[in-house]
């Protein structure tokens, strides 16, 4: 089991004025090598339960098991947990800062501690995953489209080379051909790479292509799981809770 | 973590205090103070401590939410303190180890210090806990329009000010975001000496600035948009008015300062 969740609550701000349970008693189960969709909308719980899966927030309650360990248990080191579990938040070229792209991939694993060589290798594993090629290396991240940024951050990312990565609505923003673009490559990643990939999203149609296994969270409870075709049988819930409408209705 | 920062925040509810025209509240913010200057005596300052948990009362926003945006001004207390206790010369020494030496006296200054600066701090951010920053900004405008004749931008001051107050929980929320962003990343912000520290900040300073930038750039255009010119002939939809309560606060005001002088 790659990643293991267990009866995981979260409460912000407990004890004030303004508290929040953001989830309740969730349990999740992903093996190796799946590519599990995540669906939920805005305040679902989403964006919390990502920063669960690396150790950025402590739950509340409950467990959370990487690669068979307690990642809040006893002698572990964040670091690491951080290093196996690759995150990629919204819009994650905000997070772009170096004067050139290499710099910006390299920067992650210069946080490791690894070689200049070894930096070197991940860069280029990370750029050529994402279809970057060396000519973007001496470029400044900040004159490249919004897409290419969005692939210069991911692939820093990559470069921690985890074998788990989480994406947070990665294709926000982008354009279709974009959109489509970034999809096709993350299911290369994922079959030519083993990657084990979580990707969460809003839009059903978007990701039920790609993925092996959808989950819905709804106002932070975990309201249906199965393979895509098994949660589209749900139709007319998933409708009432507005996840989905009839093409018909639109037009 | 990073959230926890009570000075400047709005503390929702509704109360008498809340109720308050906001220029009555900031003139009552500046008697306080002046009133708490004014005291020198432990009696004295007993008298302004009663008052404010008064007014905390009527507030109805919680006293353990008020003290923690103390926290916050830790470091500058204690510093205060201790710099008025190990360096005042005069009067009776009790202590004394090489060129440090504890008097008497300097206790007391730095005890005074210490309670003057606490309540300073707890009574203005009663201010802006019971006050939304509109309210705060039209409050300032409007008691500084008078001076437009002499050449105060009040308009433009005022505009500043609720743009940047607008900005500071959307600039907090970025730099949370940045910063998990770059712990994903593996960085560290924890360890290290003070120059490691100090490098550390740059890959949250650099795309903080960019985005702040662009939030700017956004906004203004947005306002262009939308007409702006300044201050010049606006109207405003929400009227200040002085109702009632302010006279009861004003007396009470005045009557508070008066006690501040005779004690």
């Amino acid at each position: 089991m790659a990643i293991k969740i267990e009866h995981l609550t979260h409460i912000y701000n407990e004890g004030m004025p303004f508290e929040k349970k953001a989830l309740d008693d969730i349990n999740i189960d992903v093996a190796k090598g799946e590519f599990i969709g995540i669906i939920g909308h805005t305040g679902s719980g989403k964006s919390t339960l990502i920063q669960m899966f690396n150790g950025l927030l402590k739950p509340t309650s409950g467990n959370v098991i990487i690669n068979g360990r307690d990642i809040h248990g006893n002698g572990v080191n964040k670091k690491e947990v951080r290093q196996q579990v690759g995150l990629v938040f919204q819009y994650p070229e905000y997070q772009l800062f170096e004067m050139t792209v290499y710099e910006d991939v390299a920067f992650g694993p210069k946080n490791l501690g690894l070689s200049e060589e070894e930096i070197k290798a991940r860069v280029e594993y990370g750029c050529k995953a994402v279809g970057l090629d060396e000519s973007y290396y001496a470029k400044s991240p900040f004159e490249l489209s919004g897409g290419q940024k969005r692939r210069v951050a991911i692939a820093g990312v990559l470069a921690m080379n985890p074998n788990i990565l989480i994406l947070d609505e990665p294709t926000a923003g982008l354009d279709p051909k974009g959109r489509n673009e970034l999809f096709v490559q993350l299911k290369k990643m994922h079959e030519e790479l083993g990657l084990t990939i979580v990707l969460i999203s809003h839009s059903m149609e978007d990701v039920a292509r790609y993925v092996d296994r959808l989950l819905v969270l709804y106002k932070g409870k975990k309201a249906y799981e199965g393979t895509p075709r098994e949660v589209f049988a749900h139709g007319i819930e998933l409708e009432k809770i507005g996840l989905l409408c009839h093409r018909l209705d639109i037009l | 973590m990073i959230r926890n920062i009570t000075i400047g925040q709005y503390y929702p509810t509704s109360s008498s205090v809340h109720e308050l025209d906001p220029r009555t509240k900031i003139l009552i913010t500046f008697i306080y103070i002046f009133g708490l200057f004014f005291v020198n005596s432990f009696i004295g300052y007993t008298f302004v401590a009663l008052s404010f948990f008064g007014a905390v009362k009527l507030s109805k926003v919680p006293l353990k939410f008020i003290l923690r945006g103390l926290k916050s001004i830790m470091f500058i207390l204690l510093f205060t303190v201790a710099l008025n206790m190990f360096f005042t010369r005069t009067g009776n020494t009790l202590f004394a180890i090489g060129f440090i030496s504890i008097t008497d006296e300097g206790l007391m200054i730095a005890a005074k210090m210490g309670i003057r600066l606490i309540l300073l701090i707890v009574g203005s951010s009663l201010l802006t806990l019971t006050t939304s920053p509109i309210e705060l900004t039209d409050g300032i405008e409007s008691l500084l329009n008078p001076f437009t004749k002499i050449g105060v931008p009040a308009h433009e001051i005022a505009m500043m000010m609720s743009i940047s107050l607008r900005f500071i929980p959307i600039l907090l929320e970025e730099t949370d975001k940045i910063m998990k962003a770059q712990m994903a990343r593996g960085a560290d912000f924890e360890s290290g000496n003070i120059i490691q520290r100090a490098k550390a900040m740059i890959p949250i300073m650099v795309p903080l600035f960019i985005s702040a930038f662009r939030r700017a750039e956004e906004l203004a255009m947005a306002m262009e948009a939308r007409c702006y010119r300044g201050g010049n002939g606006r109207t405003r939809m929400n009227k200040l008015c002085y109702k009632k309560k302010d006279g009861y606060a004003f007396v009470i005001a005045t009557v508070f300062i008066i006690v501040c002088i005779l004690l």
